[in-house]
């Protein structure tokens, strides 16, 4: 049972396929729709790396060190100390798979991006997502033809395989035909973040619909720090979705304001003197929540004062975009921005190596809990999603050396167990309740009582596999706000504003029998060694 | 506002196509095509209609349909453009085996990819001189639209439409001499040889894509062999 067996074919199981296609390993490469469609397409801003091109003496321990203190110290030191060594590697394999990154005199241009002191983030124009996958598909192409990659590209998973409480393959759907087939193998989930949870309210796509964690989540899976999502402090809501601007406007000199009275007032620059407009994420976002509270209106970002060439050469897409959902250009207005969901530093628990609590599964990218701790930096999602699917690879090579084929892959008519979609309704439903625990701003009293409502919905009639699932998932989160009574990154608590560190703590959820439990552990000490990795 | 969308709708790719005329109420003037088929599948008032959709903002390619007899991406066709006539037309691409209703099999694009041997043979040294070529070719979202008005590309031909032109073209222009030989025989064959530039592919591409600046590029590197030293 030692096939391979990658759920999501974005930045990181496309990286993770390619990791093992170059060590002579097959891998199955099982996506909803083919990688082009993938959340990663829509990265913007740029990606990190201690690349040191611009002369300020950047190393990867101050990477290190601003992850650690971006992520408020909630993040696995191990993990971000091999994630933070790799990534000027990690980005200059990238380059030379032909991403077209910004370069200047011969080297790669690197930009500021939030919660950070140099300049670090290298960037392709203001789609280095979409440059990166381009670059990843060709060379996953190569190793197709090859037949060390199998695309299954419109096929959904549908649960696990367990065997003994460990896992030992997918089911998986296709989607075109309505089949299904039990693929045995190790498997890696490279799923994504939890959007689904909050349909049209996140800035991520449709198809991560949180399905493929609630699944694992009720099969006995560990999942850790949910409480953790990050909003992004710049979206503009278009139908159906939140649309980020990316935090490279602010990077290249975009400046937020309120207006207070007949003046604007740039609250950020007068609160946060040090980093101004680039605060980390959270900070910024909450800030934006109080000053609105405080002086009524809107928050708007002045991007007016950024060059045409900047325009050109760095943020292209973005005035693009804007003019057409918007109708505002920013080049000529400021533009009206609210937080929104944007990424999810929770989710599957693992360790440095990419293993999750049950043996034979693998996480990486948005779906795991793992480098970015209470608070992500912008520029360290597209790194720890390459990073991690290729340390998720790497270790599955280490601990699974045995390349066997596995059985014959069968796509029959099935159903049972989770092939059921979920109520559009409930789904509405369980997202209003999150939305109101799980607000920029939270406290005891709101959370209890979404507790109380999604128990109330829990009890009201029979629900199919997924549906419960979805309710146990968000149960979770909201039990997971509750239970860490401080305020810590992302996580604000007005009944508890301040940081208590006796919780610098990972809170991890299980789910047994119907039952969830939240437990807090603490987290690995760091400057292990490497030794021990079997 | 009010709004009548036609749907072509077909269970299956061997069961009857037919039209599903369905009403549609909507407030926000930024609201597409896609707006529309979500909430009309959300509503339930009718059988959900089969169709791809991922970002909802341009950058995925997955939407492409063909609205009001032109293919475009859902999410960027709005509903108010269709004001006037009081009604639009939704039908999958024609050019592509349909799967049910709006959804199409779009793997002969990989397929012709694949075929072609699209890839890097070995690593590349970051060149400043190529960037803005491949930058704009790597923004190909493969969605199909310039091969639905293509009047070159079918489906099992030798010509592969801009789909894989595009593609075709970053690496063209990435690169060196030396080592572009072998795709740009395939770009000769597969491209080249088929592309009666009628350039209908410029004005329909969804991401802009400048696909004429491309094709000269590559014509110079690939048939021509003037250009990149």
């Amino acid at each position: 049972m030692s096939r391979v067996v990658i759920i999501g074919a974005g930045l990181s199981g496309l990286t993770a396929a390619v990791t093992f296609a170059q060590a002579g390993r097959a891998s199955l490469l099982v996506s909803m729709q083919p990688s082009e469609r993938a959340q990663s397409v829509l990265a913007e801003g740029g990606i990190n790396a201690a690349l040191d091109t611009m002369g300020e003496n950047d190393t990867p321990a101050e990477h290190f060190a601003d992850t650690m203190r971006g992520g408020v110290y909630l993040a696995d030191e191990n993990a971000v100390e091999d994630l933070t060594e790799n990534a000027p590697e990690t980005v200059r394999w990238l380059s030379s798979l032909g991403v077209p990154f910004n370069m200047q005199a011969g080297h790669l241009i690197q930009r500021n991006f939030g919660g950070q002191k140099k300049k670090r983030t290298a960037f392709a124009k203001s789609s280095t997502g979409k440059m990166i996958m381009t670059s990843l598909i060709d060379e996953a192409r190569k190793y197709e033809a090859a037949g060390l990659i199998k695309r299954y590209p419109h096929h959904e998973f549908i649960r696990l395989l367990t065997d003994g409480g460990r896992c030992s393959g997918a089911l998986v759907r296709d989607r075109y035909t309505g089949l299904c087939a039990g693929i045995d193998g190790v498997v890696l989930l490279a799923c994504g973040g939890l959007n689904g949870m909050f349909p049209g309210m996140t800035t991520g796509t449709t198809q991560n619909t949180g399905d493929a964690a609630a699944a694992a989540f009720v099969q006995g899976v560990e999942l850790s720090n949910l409480e953790m999502l990050q909003y992004h402090p710049t979206t503009v809501g278009i139908p159906g979705k939140r649309c980020l601007v990316t935090e490279a406007a602010r990077g290249e000199g975009g400046r937020l304001f309120i207006m207070r009275g007949e003046d604007r007032y740039y609250f950020m620059e007068d609160r946060h003197p040090e980093l101004k407009n680039l605060s980390p994420r959270d900070v910024v976002a909450r800030e934006m929540f109080f000053v609105r509270r405080e002086l009524g209106g809107e928050v708007y970002l002045d991007m007016t004062g950024l060059d045409s060439e900047v325009w050109k050469t760095k943020l292209p897409d973005l005035r693009e975009e804007l003019i057409s959902f918007l109708a505002l250009d920013p080049k000529e207005s400021p533009i009206p921005v609210r937080e929104g969901i944007h990424y999810f530093m929770g989710g599957i628990r693992c360790d440095r190596y990419h293993r999750t609590s049950m043996s034979g599964l693998y996480a990486a990218g948005e779906c795991t809990s793992l480098y970015h701790g209470a608070n992500r930096l912008g520029g360290n999602s597209m790194l720890g999603a390459v990073y991690g699917g290729k340390a998720a690879a790497l270790d599955i090579l280490r601990r699974f050396p045995d390349s066997s084929e596995g059985g014959e892959i069968r796509f029959e008519e099935a159903a049972g167990e989770f092939c059921e979609p979920a109520d559009e309704g409930l789904i509405m439903q369980i997202s209003g309740i999150l939305l109101k625990g799980l607000g920029i701003v939270r406290n005891e009293q709101v959370l209890d009582s979404c507790i109380g409502e999604l128990d109330v919905l829990s009890r009201a009639r029979q629900y199919n596999a997924r549906e419960g699932a979805r309710l146990s998932l968000a149960r979770a989160m909201l039990i997971s706000a509750k239970e860490r009574r401080e305020s810590r990154g992302a996580h604000y608590r007005e009944d508890f504003p301040e940081r208590n560190d006796k919780l610098r703590l990972e809170g991890v959820v299980t789910s047994s029998g119907g039952q969830i439990t939240h437990r807090f552990e603490e987290l690995p000490e760091g400057k292990e060694e490497n030794a021990d990795q079997a | 506002m009010q709004i009548r969308l036609d749907i072509l709708r077909r269970k299956s790719a061997i069961d009857s196509p037919y039209i599903q005329s369905i009403d549609f109420a909507y407030e926000d003037k930024g609201e597409s095509v896609a707006t529309a088929l979500t909430k009309i599948n959300r509503s339930g008032t009718v059988s959900p209609i089969s169709w791809e959709c991922s970002c909802l903002q341009k950058k995925c390619g997955a939407c492409a349909m063909v609205i009001g007899g032109v293919p475009r991406l859902a999410c960027d066709a709005k509903l108010c453009e269709f004001e006037k006539a009081g009604f639009v037309r939704v039908e999958p691409l024609k050019k592509f085996p349909v799967i049910a209703d709006l959804t199409v099999d779009r793997s002969a694009m990989y397929d012709a990819l694949r075929e072609i041997r699209l890839w890097l043979e070995k690593g590349l040294a970051p060149n400043e001189g190529s960037l803005d070529t491949a930058y704009e070719a790597s923004r190909c979202l493969q969605c199909g639209c310039c091969l639905e008005v293509c009047p070159n590309f079918y489906v099992g031909g030798r010509f592969y439409g801009m789909a894989a032109g595009v593609p075709m073209s970053k690496l063209l222009a990435q690169l060196d001499k030396a080592d572009r030989q072998r795709l740009a025989k395939e770009y000769s064959r597969h491209f080249y040889a088929g592309c009666g530039k009628s350039l209908a592919c410029k004005s329909i591409c969804p991401a802009g894509i400048e696909t004429d600046a491309l094709m000269v590029n590559s014509n110079a590197a690939a048939v021509f062999k003037r250009l990149f030293g």
